[in-house]
């Protein structure tokens, strides 16, 4: 039984040998990345190691020239991105994307999943927790720039995810914002919300992750506990910049 | 508790997507429309028939602006589907002439073919990914191609059953509509009627339609098309219908046309016609119906003053209006006059801002 639950944890998110390139750069090699339902890990790497061209991978916005990406055990690899966050991956993006010429409340219409009469109390919960919850009617571009990011990380749970992409999520914020971030983040995913996060910020990094996977030049550089990278000589000559 | 059905309509009619809400606006609407049918028992069949001309535009225009304003797409297609419309209607009816209900299956026809046109040309245009600024050119030369192909189908070889195509003369003698025994010819109230019903019709629904979750879903496009993607939304199809629903409304627009004046040519598909549903929507201001629908009636209206006291001058003289309107109201002339008599409002009473608000994405083509 337990075997069984744990291959079913395995398969939740698999990538296999994931390959993308621009030109002649590789800007993903060969990845292989397992992911856990109810999972929260961080991704992290120097600038140009392929991380959000991985996000876009499995999002669906860029097609891998080899590999695939296997989803609750679906292959999702050919699947364009609507049909990707019909099935449970919703991404926010890297600069903040949501419809500035919108009120809060049009841009929570438009992100909503229907179910007749049924509330999603998750999305409540997070509008609530982020303080979103008190200005319907407000414009989203007028919103300060952290409260613009919490509201696209609403959004993409205004969809009902079961795997949350988030990509660098506390850009921009004060050390406050960034801390009611990490906290939003990890009480989201102890309620079972599976969330791979990609973030530059390593004190963002050190509240929120329990395993980390280092990408550089495209590839599987490390992976492993918080307190292993921190201690990997080699992840903190590349990415922390020690020598 | 569950809303009621009659709340909801009143709820979308009355959404943030369009001007003009509260008890103000909508008795200003029901006295406009009291006062437009009314004019049926006092007109003279002359203005009648005239103003009926004027507001048969308004669906194209209205679909146009549906498009454009809400969607983001440009297009100068408007013109080939109100003319394939036009075209589909007079050879359907033409050759059912006589039969019960045959005016009718022509306008379904009409319109019905022309959509079916445009979802075919929509599916290559959005499923290939063609960018914003290539999709004007692309249905500005549709419109062209249909035109050219048309203006050549002088002789007796074009024709289909009994109706002649016609060349650059046009499809003549069209049968008007007619329906439980009453005919919609053009010199006719009951033309008006149907046109001034129709209109309003098609206004409303609209405003239903904008104001719905889906609506909300095709400015979520014009605003930010891979964003919405990424919220579970086949972008593609969103546009593909959009256009094909604007393609609907200007074919409905063209069988009104022939059903008026029993008649069809080419130049309704001309560089002219294609350009004249875009400086009704943009003038007025493309963000808004309402504006779409007054500034095709008096856009229409003004091209016909013109043109009966100058004749050429009456293109030259709205070109010049377009240029204006974009240098002075990009957002269009209705809607700034709406926003400034808005945010004076909201100076005197504190209203939080209302969404109709020109952005990055909507300003200019988007």
């Amino acid at each position: 039984m337990a075997t069984e639950r744990e291959s079913d944890s395995r398969a939740f998110l698999q990538v296999e040998n994931l390959t993308k390139s621009f030109g002649g750069i590789r800007a993903v090699d060969h990845v292989n990345l397992n992911l856990s339902k109810g999972e929260l890990r961080c991704l992290i790497g120097p600038n140009g190691a392929g991380k959000s061209t991985l996000f876009s991978l499995l999002s669906g916005l860029q097609k891998p020239e080899a590999g695939r990406i296997l989803f609750k055990g679906e292959d999702i690899t050919s699947l364009p991105p609507f049909r990707r966050v019909q099935k449970g991956v919703c991404q926010k993006f890297q600069t903040t994307r949501i419809y500035r010429g919108l009120t809060l409340s049009q841009n929570l219409l438009i992100a909503r999943r229907v179910h007749d009469g049924i509330e999603n109390g998750r999305l409540n919960w997070a509008l609530k927790t982020l303080g979103l919850d008190g200005q319907p009617e407000r414009l989203a571009g007028e919103l300060p720039h952290s409260h613009q990011q919490w509201l696209e990380i609403c959004m993409a749970l205004a969809t009902e995810p079961d795997l949350l992409l988030l990509d660098e999520p506390t850009a921009g914020m004060t050390p406050e914002e960034t801390a009611l971030t990490a906290e939003f983040a990890i009480q989201l995913n102890a309620q079972g919300m599976t969330i791979l996060v990609v973030e530059h910020d390593m004190g963002f990094v050190r509240q929120i992750a329990r395993f980390v996977t280092v990408l550089h030049y495209g590839r599987i550089f490390a992976e492993g506990t918080l307190e292993e990278i921190e201690s990997n000589q080699n992840v903190r000559r590349i990415y922390l910049g020690e020598q | 508790m569950k809303e009621s059905k009659i709340s909801k309509i009143w709820r979308k009619l009355n959404g943030p997507q369009e001007l003009g809400h509260g008890p103000i606006f909508w008795s200003l609407f029901g006295c406009f429309a009291v006062v437009l049918l009314g004019y049926s028992l006092v007109g003279s069949v002359f203005s009648l028939s005239n103003l009926a001309i004027f507001f048969a535009y308004v669906p194209m225009g209205l679909g146009l602006g549906l498009l454009w304003g809400y969607g983001g797409v440009l297009s100068f297609g408007q013109a080939a589907f109100f003319g394939i419309a036009g075209y589909v209607y007079g050879i359907v009816a033409g050759n059912l002439m006589g039969t019960p209900g045959g005016t009718l299956l022509a306008a379904v026809c009409g319109i019905g073919g022309t959509m079916v046109v445009a979802a075919a040309f929509g599916y290559f245009v959005f499923y290939g990914q063609v960018s914003g600024w290539i999709i004007p050119l692309l249905t500005l030369v549709l419109s062209l191609i249909i035109e050219t192909f048309m203006g050549q189908t002088a002789g007796y070889q074009w024709r289909l059953g009994r109706v002649l195509f016609g060349g650059y003369n046009g499809m003549t003698n069209i049968p008007s509509l007619s329906l439980g025994g009453v005919e919609f010819t053009g010199a006719t109230v009951a033309f008006y009627v149907l046109v001034i019903a129709v209109t309003l019709a098609v206004y409303l629904g609209l405003r239903l339609l904008v104001n719905s979750r889906y609506g909300h879903a095709v400015a979520a496009v014009r605003e930010d098309a891979e964003r919405t993607r990424m919220l579970g939304y086949n972008v593609d199809f969103i546009q593909v219908q959009v256009f094909t629903l604007a393609a609907g409304l200007a074919g409905l627009s063209g069988v009104l046309y022939v059903s008026w004046g029993n008649y069809m040519n080419p130049s309704s598909m001309g560089m002219v016609a294609a350009t004249l549903p875009v400086i009704w929507t943009a003038v007025g201001g493309r963000n808004s119906l309402l504006a779409v629908l007054l500034s095709t009636v008096a856009l229409r209206w003004l091209a016909d003053a013109l043109a009966v006291r100058g004749g050429e001058y009456a293109f030259l003289i709205l070109g010049a209006l377009l240029l204006a309107t974009m240098l002075f109201f990009p957002a269009g002339i209705v809607v700034s006059v709406a926003r400034r008599w808005r945010d004076g409002k909201r100076r005197d009473s504190k209203i939080p801002p209302a969404p109709l608000q020109e952005t990055n994405q909507t300003r200019g083509v988007s």
